[in-house]
């Protein structure tokens, strides 16, 4: 039936397949000078910096030095401020990004299958999705109060919206013809959601999720620096109200290091499950 | 006469489900507050919403705050996407820029941009030029990423077949690339209108100078005026929802050409 080509493991020559430890070596050496690459512009920006500050162009007060963000970064790990406050942070947002992405999944799918949902709850959705997570905060300050509750539900709004949205516009931008072939092979709905719906939308649905979780946390930075007496966001405040700004560099570090471990692992997650996609670079 | 016929026939084509569930939610709300069900403090009733805006809009301090809400916005966005449409490009077609800069940009890009707020405000005040930094680092980030992400995903064997027909640079990027980039650039440039409309709010809550949509809110909430902090979402949330319809809009113009499921 079908006229692709099909590569079997014995077409390939046997010089090739029998290249693997230098191969693996090659691999080592890419990688390598991957990070090397990598490497080039931070050390820049750093030297940079560190001329800057030891010139004193700069007054410390604006730009304390790297040495200075540093001690004070081994400080907070050594007097376990760190790590109270960042545990804090990190259950909040598990909270708000739990409930946010189930939500946000059942919406989102819901509104992407059925025609008569999308109608009734999608302008609705898409109306208070504009209301950024920051716009309710007063409203919801005022409502439940500035405590723990009101935290979560700022997380779990700011997850929700791209999941749902995600979801939606995965199952939507299916193309037509794959619905076709599905409909000429008699699909039933479970075979069409196992076989076409869900596989053809595991990219995009990943793409919510990794927006979800990035999207928490932003919200859970934002909320601990707008009302929060502890976390991670909160020993900003506290860097910038004394006018240490080695203490705010040293949260910022934290932050970006929070933020990059859950973006590498969710990539990481993505790419090992979305391998059968081929793409061009 | 005919084009009152038509207009009434059009309008009894469109689709009004979509108003079952706000009005439904109002007429909850104001037989909530008619009926005193909730703390009339926390929820003020339709009616005092309205007179508020209604107050707001005719004392002129309304179209104030939205016209410096909305031109900061504006500007914060065209900075940061024209960057990442640049960047995002850049980093997509070139090898060699994609392996000196994406790890730093990704690294910076964890950042949550909020984090950045107190540096900002030690660094370039608390004044217009800091907040429209601060919006256009959120119209960035989204841009660069789906337009770089856009070019990557350009099927391996439409470029080939290019190759085969020898395209030029230009061909091959007019022809094969912007258009199987195109729908995520779209999604990158709404991305970044939502994320600086959020961003402005945001520069409005954390850089209190002048005026915007936000700013009044935050007053209201200080004087406890329900009425007000309510309002302000309102103008929020329809001020976003503007931002997407031309969003919207823009990329059905943009994208007609494909055939969609839905």
């Amino acid at each position: 039936m079908s006229t692709a080509i099909t590569l079997n493991q014995s077409d390939i020559p046997a010089e090739v397949s029998a290249k693997r430890p230098s191969q693996w070596r090659q691999k080592t050496g890419q990688k390598l000078q991957q990070i090397l690459w990598a490497l080039v512009l931070p050390l820049l920006v750093l030297g940079l910096w560190q001329i800057t500050s030891a010139h004193e162009w700069v007054s410390p007060q604006i730009l304390p030095p790297p040495s200075l963000v540093w001690q004070t970064l081994t400080e907070l790990w050594q007097s376990g401020d760190l790590t109270s406050n960042l545990q804090i942070s990190v259950e909040r947002v598990a909270y708000g990004f739990g409930v946010g992405t189930v939500v946000g999944l059942l919406l989102g799918a819901l509104m992407g299958l059925s025609k008569t949902v999308e109608a009734y709850l999608f302008p609705t959705f898409k109306a208070l999705s504009q209301i950024p997570a920051l716009g309710w905060i007063p409203l919801l300050i005022m409502v439940v109060g500035i405590g723990e509750s009101m935290k979560i539900l700022v997380i779990a709004k700011a997850a929700l919206v791209p999941v749902t949205v995600n979801t939606l516009q995965g199952i939507r931008n299916i193309p037509p013809q794959f619905a076709e072939v599905a409909k000429v092979y008699r699909f039933n709905t479970r075979q069409l959601l196992a076989k076409v719906v869900i596989p053809a939308a595991l990219p995009s649905l990943f793409t919510g999720i990794r927006y979800g979780l990035t999207h928490a946390w932003l919200a859970l930075v934002t909320v601990e620096l707008l009302a929060s007496s502890e976390g991670i966001g909160f020993l900003m405040v506290w860097g910038r109200q004394l006018f240490q700004l080695d203490l705010v560099l040293a949260t910022v570090v934290i932050i970006g290091a929070v933020g990059l471990l859950i973006d590498q692992s969710l990539q990481w997650l993505e790419t090992h499950f979305l391998k059968w996609r081929r793409v061009a670079f | 006469m005919s084009a009152f016929k038509t207009r009434l026939q059009a309008l009894g084509q469109r689709d009004f489900r979509g108003l079952v569930l706000p009005l439904g939610l109002i007429l909850a709300w104001y037989l909530i507050s008619k009926f005193n069900l909730a703390n009339s403090a926390i929820l003020a009733s339709p009616y005092e919403v309205w007179k508020e805006g209604y107050g707001q809009i005719s004392s002129g301090a309304f179209a104030l705050d939205l016209v410096h809400s909305v031109s900061r916005n504006l500007g914060g966005f065209v900075v940061g996407g024209t960057a990442g449409l640049i960047l995002g490009s850049l980093l997509g077609v070139s090898r060699w820029a994609d392996r000196l800069i994406s790890p730093s940009f990704n690294t910076i890009k964890s950042i949550a941009i909020f984090a950045w707020i107190p540096l900002i405000s030690v660094w370039f005040g608390m004044g217009e030029p800091a907040k429209i930094i601060f919006i256009a680092i959120a119209a960035f980030y989204p841009t660069t990423i789906n337009t770089y992400e856009g070019i990557r995903s350009v099927h391996r064997d439409h470029v080939e077949v290019a190759r085969v027909f020898e395209f030029s640079r230009w061909q091959l990027f007019r022809k094969v690339i912007l258009p199987s980039a195109s729908p995520q650039i779209i999604t990158g440039i709404q991305l970044a209108l939502i994320y600086s409309w959020l961003a402005t709010i945001g520069a409005e809550y954390f850089l209190k100078s002048g005026h915007g949509i936000a700013n009044s809110m935050i007053d209201g909430r200080e004087h406890f005026n329900m009425g007000s902090v309510l309002f302000g979402v309102v103008v929020v949330g329809v001020v976003g929802a503007i931002v997407n319809q031309l969003a919207f809009k823009l990329e059905k113009h943009l994208l007609g050409w494909r055939n969609r499921t839905a």
